[in-house]
């Protein structure tokens, strides 16, 4: 049977842990959707929670808030993975109670 | 696309590879291409590693259900882009197979399902929607038929389908007409995602 978990943690480190442009403790914080100032932080909720209202705006917020094109993109990643990430462990911890109560 | 580094920014071997691929398919290279090509050592490659496993890995859905699911996870996040792309897949996939495509059209149901598909992409909906399930919705899947193994097979394509539809909608992803979509799916069939 498919088996992803090793694949999504060499994923989750090369993005939170390897070399980048955005610093590490940037890259948490948009993995976690916390702790991130406006603009940033506005775009990484947005990625997070409302990805199909992300604007033009919010990325132009983002540059004027003097981070390259290249920031924003790891920042975006670690934001879609980290939410990914939160709702497949939730769900994967709901099954294990399911399976134990079956 | 936003981010022009994602474009244009790709190095000379990259951007040969984009203009065979326009040469051989007659299409635009697809913007999640462009994606997964960028820097390929921060996330295309191991994304595509996941991706490949959830999506060509063993499984006892098949490669049109999982197609159908990732479809399905995408327009539930309303992602244009990856809605048209994998419900082209799907469409291939099944029709390879001699079965029936279901109607991802309707906003209620898919019909044309069984029971299990039926009731794992009821809880897969409500999971990308309002990012958390409970034990109840996880019973609810395996009292329909579902084995836990299927439905934690179905999360590992949820989970990469929550990834590249966000991408896709915050990056801007191009959507182009249906022959490119239609080139895409033949791809994807034929190759995976490595």
């Amino acid at each position: 049977m498919s088996d992803i978990r090793q694949a999504r943690r060499t994923l989750t480190e090369r993005i939170l842990k390897g070399a980048a442009k955005a610093s590490a403790p940037d890259r948490r914080a948009a993995f976690d959707d916390s702790g991130l100032p406006v603009p940033l932080g506005t775009l990484v909720d947005k990625v997070a929670r409302y990805p199909h209202r992300v604007t033009d705006d919010d990325i132009a917020a983002a540059r004027g808030a003097g981070l390259s094109e290249d920031q924003i993109f790891e920042i975006v990643v670690c934001a879609a993975v980290g939410q990914a990430t939160r709702q497949c462990d939730a769900a994967v911890t709901a099954l294990e109670a399911a399976a134990r109560k079956a | 696309m936003r981010l022009q580094i994602l474009d244009s920014g790709h190095g000379i071997g990259t951007k040969a590879l984009f203009a065979l691929i326009r040469t051989v398919s007659r299409q635009p290279v697809l913007d999640v291409v462009k994606l997964v090509k960028y820097r390929s050592d921060f996330y295309g490659g191991p994304m595509s590693a996941v991706t490949q496993e959830a999506m060509r890995g063993p499984s006892t859905w098949s490669i049109g259900d999982r197609e159908l699911i990732a479809a399905f996870v995408a327009k539930t996040n309303q992602c244009e882009f990856c809605t048209k792309t994998h419900a082209a897949v799907a469409q291939a996939a099944y029709h390879r197979d001699g079965k029936i495509v279901p109607d991802l059209s309707s906003d209620s149901d898919v019909a044309d399902l069984s029971e299990p598909l039926r009731a794992t992409l009821r809880m897969l909906g409500k999971l990308t929607r309002e990012h958390a399930v409970n034990v109840d919705d996880m019973r609810a899947v395996l009292a329909a038929g579902a084995s836990r193994q299927q439905i934690e097979d179905a999360l590992a394509v949820c989970f990469s389908f929550n990834v590249i539809s966000r991408l896709a909608d915050a990056f801007g992803f191009f959507v182009p007409g249906p022959e490119a979509f239609k080139a895409g799916a033949k791809y994807l069939l034929a190759r995976g995602y490595r």
